[in-house]
């Protein structure tokens, strides 16, 4: 009886064997699947006929893509991440000493950003710079704004808003209204969107959070939506969703304009050439003193007592109660704190397009804050600007990837895969790490020593 | 202030409460009266209504009848069942922890205590717009409000974790600082659920000292609702017995645990109390009461009747220092473990229905 084979040789000697076999099994799935879905596809032809094309070679490399990926998994793969598991188990204790890098990581971060228009500039000359400075730089801060500001309402007090993106529209449309009709500057009337968002906010939160949980979320989305249908329907204010156009720019604090035509235009009286990239970096610097102004008010907040209370709510509301906060008030302030930057976003952003429309502010734009917000890891200032580069610069970045139309034909359009990238990227961070990319707490006051609290011990909240 | 002295006497008057759940009534005509700096406690068999007292005085539920009268020793009166929920630990400084601990576990010892004196804070950063800018005198406010902290938790023995999340405390320290978070509070009536279910005998007796030293040097009063008889005979001065949601004994410790009617309550539901119980009162004239078998009103006849005879013989044998579990209950009574679990879901289901 000495064939008898024990469980562990069986895994150990044989994984290649089983690689084969697995491989073999995804094969066949896979040809099962892919035959007709690839094999054949159905076409017209030129006399208007219906046509079966067959594409075999195309077939073949998906079936073979997928055995070989299966092989590779299975075989290799598997066992690496198996070995890493037991080092990992092996040596619990020995936690890391942060490197320079995460020690410094907000320093870095905001040099870099600070000097990331003049490098730039310096790269690729004065016109070159648009791009990089508007659609990256500017794009991607003011998602981070909006993130940080969401971050307040559902990262620090817990309450699940998918609403969000009816403050931006606030912002936006009071900036664009009382822009057009009565001339007010941009800095009188930055403070005034904050204002009238927060505003919103509070009279959304009124009715709306003695709600906790799933019905709390559903009512804010069903808020969103009204006040895109309000702009969109509300035709002799609003223009309907012929949008309002023609938004004044912002100045240089009264002192320099960006218009070309105006006698204190920036050139003449800084007397450089004529470009339109100053603007957009003034914008940038704008956007990113706003973005910076965000975080800094946050984590002052969070270590005053309403700060504490929002995060006290988010780990027990009944124990609140019991403490004698009032919870209505509490949840009411970190709606309209969290609404008021959004509304500072939303002008900037009106004055920034010269253009607004109800388009703008479709849900999917709220389901992009918030999948940021827990991406990053919902608290996290830090995690949530990575995630947030992650995420609106890499889907950014599938305009700048013609090579791709090389490989797969002139008709391919990475822009169109963009929710697909975008959803297959939140889906692969989920799995590799559930509290998004910074899961672990900063405490607002300590006695001896600042220590993060790891993820496992906050809530996430019920409301 | 001394005008009224009786009222004046009881920090809390509990008259005619009555609490009703659809047909269940949870609570039916319950009077009684804490005196200022005593240790009340309130005990009687599971279900019996007593976290139901607790959430009508601290404002969780609103009674369907009745009254209940907060005196603060500055002569202020408070009318309880007319507060919202929130401002009964704010004004009239009633203070309260949970059957299943509430704590905020990602936030740490310090934070947690930090948060319970939120309303002080947000007095002193003025509203948070004094704060923002970094005032002088909400800096002041706020570090003596970080000096209250640690000296509950110094008092509570868990100053070395301050730093650490509230989660990853043992079970017997959670206890503790729920109890300190209450006290950060500035209670005058301080109002604990079984604090000591699942306790150790260690914890348990870190825990009385923590009382006493709340009762004898804070001047708060405490409304205790208690399992462990061990700890309600130690340190309690009065004694509520409820059985059905109703009052069925009330005095002083000694009176109360040679009180037939408590003895049977104890009897006919929980087989697993006996033993304490009796253990406790070790009293000739209790066990003769025994004898002649519980009354049947309280409780189901039958279990009680079946324990009536084994009881005694376990009465013997532990007074010889031998500890003989009785037949029936010999399961149950082993399982010394913690008793939280299956009490957990009731006050999750009374706490979250609000
Ligand atoms: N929110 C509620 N809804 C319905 N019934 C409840 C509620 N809270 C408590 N009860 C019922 O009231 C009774 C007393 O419960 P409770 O006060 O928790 O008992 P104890 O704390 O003495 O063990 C139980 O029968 C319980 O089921
Ligand atoms: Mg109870």
């Amino acid at each position: 009886m000495a064939a008898i084979v024990t469980p562990e040789s069986d895994t150990v000697a044989a994984p290649m064997q089983r690689a084969l076999r697995e491989a073999f099994y995804a094969a066949v799935i896979a040809l099962g699947l892919f035959v007709l879905f690839i094999g054949l596809k159905t076409d017209q032809n030129i006399k208007n006929e219906l046509i079966l094309v067959q594409r075999w070679g195309l077939l073949a490399a998906v079936v073979i893509i997928t055995a070989v990926g299966r092989f590779l998994y299975v075989g290799f793969g598997q066992p690496a991440i198996e070995r890493a598991k037991a080092r990992k188990a092996a040596a619990p204790a020995a936690v890391a000493e942060p490197g320079f890098v995460s020690r410094n990581f907000n320093k870095i971060g905001i040099t870099a950003l600070v000097l990331y228009p003049v490098a730039i500039v310096a790269l690729v000359g004065l016109q070159g710079s648009l791009k990089w400075v508007d659609n990256f730089g500017i794009q991607i801060l003011i998602y981070v704004m909006l993130a940080w500001g969401l971050n307040i309402v559902v990262g620090l007090a817990g309450l699940l808003d998918l609403g969000y993106v009816a403050f931006y529209a606030v912002g936006a449309y009071a900036y664009a209204l009382l822009g057009t009709h009565y001339g007010l500057s941009f800095w009188i009337l930055l403070p005034a969107a904050g204002a009238m968002a927060a505003m919103w906010g509070v009279l959304l939160g009124f009715p709306v959070l003695r709600l906790r949980g799933d019905y709390l979320a559903i009512v804010t989305l069903a808020f969103g939506e009204i006040i895109r249908l309000v702009i969109i329907n509300w035709r002799e204010v609003t223009n309907g969703s012929a949008g309002i156009s023609g938004i004044p720019k912002v100045t240089f604090f009264g002192l320099m304009s960006f218009n070309v035509s105006d006698p204190n235009y920036i050139g003449k009286v800084l007397h450089i050439a004529t470009s339109s990239a100053y603007y957009k970096i003034f914008l940038y610097y704008l956007i990113l003193a706003l973005a910076l102004f965000t975080a800094f008010v946050t984590i002052r907040l969070r270590r005053l007592p309403v700060g504490r209370a929002w995060e006290a709510l988010r780990e027990d509301e009944i124990a609140c109660r019991s403490l004698g906060i009032n919870t209505t008030t509490t949840k009411l302030t970190a709606f309209a704190t969290g609404a008021m930057f959004g509304g500072f976003a939303g002008s900037f952003f009106a004055a920034r397009q010269g253009f607004v429309s109800p388009e703008s502010f479709v849900f999917l734009e709220s389901a992009i804050i918030l999948a940021i917000v827990v991406l990053g890891g919902m608290g996290s200032l830090g995690g949530i600007a990575v995630a947030a580069v992650v995420m609106i610069g890499g889907t950014e970045i599938l305009r700048e990837l013609d090579f791709l139309k090389a490989v797969f034909g002139p008709d391919f359009t990475p822009e169109l895969y963009r929710m697909l990238l975008f959803g297959m990227a939140m889906v692969i961070v989920m799995l590799w790490k559930p509290r998004g990319f910074v899961g672990s707490r900063e405490p607002t006051a300590f006695l001896k020593e600042r220590r993060a609290v790891s993820s496992s011990f906050t809530k996430e909240g019920h409301g | 202030m001394n005008a009224n002295p009786p009222i004046n006497d009881a920090i809390l008057q509990v008259e005619h409460l009555s609490m009703k759940f659809g047909g269940l009534v949870a609570i039916g005509d319950l009077s009684f009266r804490a005196k200022r700096g005593e240790i009340t406690a309130l005990i009687g068999p599971n279900g019996a209504g007593k976290t139901t007292v607790f959430n009508c005085i601290t404002g969780f539920y609103k009674p369907s009848e009745g009254m209940i009268t907060l005196n603060r020793s500055d002569g202020s009166s408070f009318l309880l069942e007319r507060l919202p929920n929130h401002e009964i630990p704010a004004r009239a400084k009633v203070a309260r922890t949970f059957q299943n601990i509430r704590l905020f576990s990602g936030m740490t010892l310090l934070e947690n205590l930090l948060v319970a004196q939120h309303n002080k804070l947000m007095k002193a950063s003025g509203y948070t717009v004094l704060g923002l800018f970094g005032f002088s005198s909400y800096r002041k406010v706020s570090a003596e409000s970080v000096d209250l902290a640690k000296h509950w938790l110094e008092k509570a023995n868990l100053v070395d974790r301050a730093d650490d999340p509230a989660g990853d405390l043992p079970y017997g320290a959670q206890r503790r600082l729920e109890i300190a978070r209450a006290m950060c509070t500035g209670p005058e009536l301080l109002c604990l659920d079984e604090p000591a279910a699942g306790l150790n005998p260690k914890e348990s007796l870190a825990l009385n000292e923590l009382l006493m030293d709340i009762k004898n040097n804070s001047g708060t009063s405490i409304l205790l609702i208690e399992h462990d008889m061990s700890v309600v005979m130690q340190i309690s001065d009065h004694v509520v017995v409820l059985e059905y949601g109703r009052k069925i004994s009330d005095g002083d410790p000694k009176t109360v645990r040679t009180d037939p009617r408590v003895i049977a309550a104890y009897l006919g539901v929980d087989d697993e109390e006996v033993e304490t119980v009796l253990t406790e009162v070790g009293d000739e004239e209790v066990i003769e009461q025994l004898d002649t078998g519980p009354d049947s009103a309280h409780g189901p006849g039958n279990s009680a009747s079946m324990l009536a005879g084994p009881v005694s013989d376990t009465v013997g044998h532990s007074n010889g220092g031998e500890r003989v579990t009785v037949e029936k209950g010999a399961g149950k009574a082993d399982r010394s473990g913690p008793r939280a679990p299956d009490e957990r879901q009731s006050t999750d289901k009374s706490g979250g229905r609000k």
